[in-house]
């Protein structure tokens, strides 16, 4: 049985979804897109134009959230689904859209390029813990212009995994779905198996922007799964309390939901997050802290309530390096997180306020999440009797129970076994194999992991089309060359 | 034709299956194929395969003593038949485990013992909490020439001294080599006592104990 995390009793939660039902009346949402408030006054709802506020009657969400699917899959570029969004699946993806790289030999933070992001692809590849890929950082050795597509372009090139992505603007949304077509072959191929889920956000208090309604409308109309990636800052742009923070958070994704069903009812869309407390010494907001992750396991458990499939941002750290600090917070989060029965959480390898990725922090965590995952697997009943059959021809030996053939068909069932990233080594072993910590360890298994990495064979007419596609957009960006990438001879 | 048995005898020591290597081992016997070169050829192989991979880390515990049982089932078959034909088995070496004198953790000590038998030697296994006098009684009446012993507590592990101690005080040694082992056991102390051999685990055990009888 998944064993589950619930911080909301059934009455909290139904007092939450009402007072949010409440916020979407009084103060009502600010809608700064013109189409998105048309859709809503069209529904019924009650705009001010002069404000840019609208008031959202229930009525009118209610229906939104009758037409939200429940379910849905993410695709693979074979067409296998390997994602699922929806009850209480839980999977696992590489933080997204970092600015920066932690430079494993200097320590120091390295504004991210090409190669960083390649770099980081290639690990969370090959890491089975990762069930998608995320665009991991942005790319600044390309026109800003082009920042958000060609982060999906690098994806594309090196991966088959789902993607969890976003656009950074209206304009680019749609270049990014037709890139997600080129290699599904066709639009079609690609609102049938869905290959990526992008994020869209509000911004709080009770706010979607013109951007962020965009995004909205354009990937419900396209068929393209949308993720909420609402973030209430408990203290600073959301009320203080954690409950306060839980209910804006449910109202910007109701008022989400509406607009995005009211463009094209029947799309999928997530019920996710990143939100955060605010931190009062520092003004920061804590990835890492207990209460963003208190937060996020509430949310989901209203977004479950209302029948949404969820995600949340956890896994990740506010420490600048990978030390204990970084191990604490990113373990105990995914914890929170899996046992939330979160579809996908994202944040693994970033540090720094989600600032800041690094490739020796993905080996890292990929460990942590094992740790979740086994722990979702419970407690399990393999044999008929608990115990007292295990013990013919045991004579009060130690060591007996390895002699037996149950041990070697059930121990790999009962134990994940852990990459050399987790140390059992006896104090000599230790010794012997260079006295290494975790990160010392984690380099080790992250330059492997590049030198083991193969390219993704993938249709050669595909790529050079996406190719050409982004090669065209950076040129009307004004820079009439790509990045050289390794490997890569586009015709 | 035995190629093809060879390798099925490997598998099963591979497979930890122990019903299927004595099963192979009676084929052979009916086979009249030489014992000897049963287990040389066949289920030896798969024993050092098993320890290949568990010192790589692909393959554990459970499985290295599975292929240990495997190939006690198979010599089980196969020696009384060496015997039959007047000849018996040439063993690496005459192996006497114990675990010392006020311990009594031997869950490595077995594993030690199962994988050197499995390897070739012969081992008498005390069992745990063996004083001094009982380890060297033993290693004299059998004539081995090599002791294994284990400690698991920094309280117990100075016991393994007194053994070395005793046995050099009867000028038995270098006739019989000591190789110790056992959770607080370091490099350090190995030279401090003066013992012959250590080893992190099982496979390391075997390596070590084949140096010391001069078969590595």
């Amino acid at each position: 049985m998944q064993p589950r995390l619930s911080l909301l009793t059934q009455d909290l939660i139904e007092r939450i979804v009402d007072e949010a039902y409440q916020l979407l009346l009084k103060p009502g949402i600010k809608v700064q897109n013109d189409e998105a408030r048309k859709l809503l006054a069209d529904a019924g709802a009650q705009v001010d134009e002069e404000t840019l506020v609208a008031k959202i009657p229930a009525q009118i969400v209610k229906a939104a959230l009758n037409t939200v699917p429940r379910t849905f899959k993410l695709y693979d570029y074979d067409g296998n689904p390997t994602v699922e969004y929806g009850g209480d699946a839980v999977q696992f993806d590489p933080g997204s859209s970092g600015i920066s790289v932690l430079d494993p030999d200097t320590l120091e933070q390295k504004t991210a390029e090409t190669a960083d992001l390649i770099r980081l692809l290639k690990v969370a590849e090959q890491i089975p813990q990762y069930a998608a890929q995320s665009t991991a950082v942005v790319c600044h050795d390309v026109p800003k212009e082009i920042h958000d597509l060609y982060r999906l372009y690098l994806v594309l090139l090196h991966s088959k995994k789902p993607i969890v992505t976003g656009a950074f603007s209206n304009r680019t949304v749609q270049f990014m779905i037709d890139m997600l077509a080129i290699m599904s072959g066709g639009l079609d191929n690609l609102r049938e198996k869905p290959r990526a889920v992008f994020d869209v956000c509000p911004s709080p208090p009770l706010i979607w922007s013109n951007f962020g309604s965009g995004n909205l409308m354009v990937l419900a109309r396209m068929g393209v799964p949308a993720e909420i990636v609402s973030m209430p800052l408990a203290g600073a742009a959301a009320p203080v309390t954690l409950l306060g923070a839980v209910t804006q958070h449910a109202a910007e994704c109701l008022a989400g939901i509406t607009i995005h069903q009211l463009a094209k009812a029947g799309s999928p869309i997530v019920w996710g997050g990143a939100p955060a407390i605010f931190d009062m010494r520092k003004g920061g907001t804590p990835m890492g802290a207990v209460e963003t992750a208190m937060i996020d396991s509430s949310y989901a458990q209203v977004g479950k309530y209302l029948g949404v499939p969820t995600h949340a941002y956890m896994g990740a750290t506010d420490s600048k390096r990978l030390d204990m600090q970084a191990g604490i917070e990113s373990g105990v989060t995914a914890m929170i997180g899996a046992l939330s029965g979160i579809n996908m959480i994202s944040g693994s390898g970033m540090l720094d306020f989600l600032l800041c990725h690094s490739a020796e922090k993905l080996v890292i965590d990929a460990e942590g999440v094992a740790m979740a995952q086994r722990m979702l697997e419970g407690m399990k009943i393999h044999t008929e009797t608990l115990a007292t059959g295990f013990y013919e021809g045991v004579n009060f030996k130690g060591g007996d129970f390895l002699k037996q053939k149950i041990t070697m068909q059930l121990f790999q069932k009962e134990q994940h076994m852990p990459t050399e990233i987790i140390d059992r080594d006896s104090i000599r072993g230790w010794k012997a194999g260079g006295s290494l910590d975790t990160f010392d360890r984690a380099k080790i298994r992250v330059k492997q992991l590049l030198a083991s990495y193969k390219r993704p064979e993938l249709d050669p007419v595909q790529e050079s089309q996406l190719h050409a596609f982004v090669l065209d957009l950076s040129k009307k960006a004004g820079v009439e060359t790509l990045p050289v990438i390794d490997g890569f001879e586009f015709a | 034709m035995s190629e093809e048995l060879y390798k099925e005898m490997a598998q099963s020591i591979i497979d930890g299956d122990s019903d299927i290597s004595a099963e192979l081992a009676r084929k052979a016997v009916e086979l009249k194929i030489h014992p000897l070169e049963a287990i040389t050829n066949g289920f030896v192989v798969g024993v050092t395969y098993i320890g290949d991979q568990f010192g790589k880390g692909d393959a554990f515990l459970p499985e290295l003593v599975m292929a240990g049982e495997a190939m006690k089932a198979a010599i089980a078959v196969l020696e009384p038949e060496l015997l039959k034909l007047g000849e018996s088995r040439e063993m690496l070496g005459r192996v006497v485990l114990a675990t010392v004198e006020g311990d009594i953790h031997e869950i490595g000590k077995t594993l030690v013992g199962t994988m050197l038998s499995a390897s070739g030697f012969e081992v008498i296994d005390l069992g745990v909490d063996q004083p001094a006098d009982k380890i060297i009684g033993k290693a004299l009446e059998v004539n081995a020439n090599l002791i294994g012993m284990s400690a698991l507590l920094t309280t117990t592990m100075v016991r393994q001294r007194e053994v070395i101690e005793e046995l050099d005080k009867e000028g038995l040694r270098p006739r019989i080599k000591v190789m110790v082992g056992g959770a607080p056991i370091t490099k350090d102390w190995v030279d401090k006592i003066k013992a012959d051999g250590y080893s992190e685990d099982a496979i390391g055990a075997v390596k070590v104990a084949k140096e010391l009888v001069g078969k590595a």
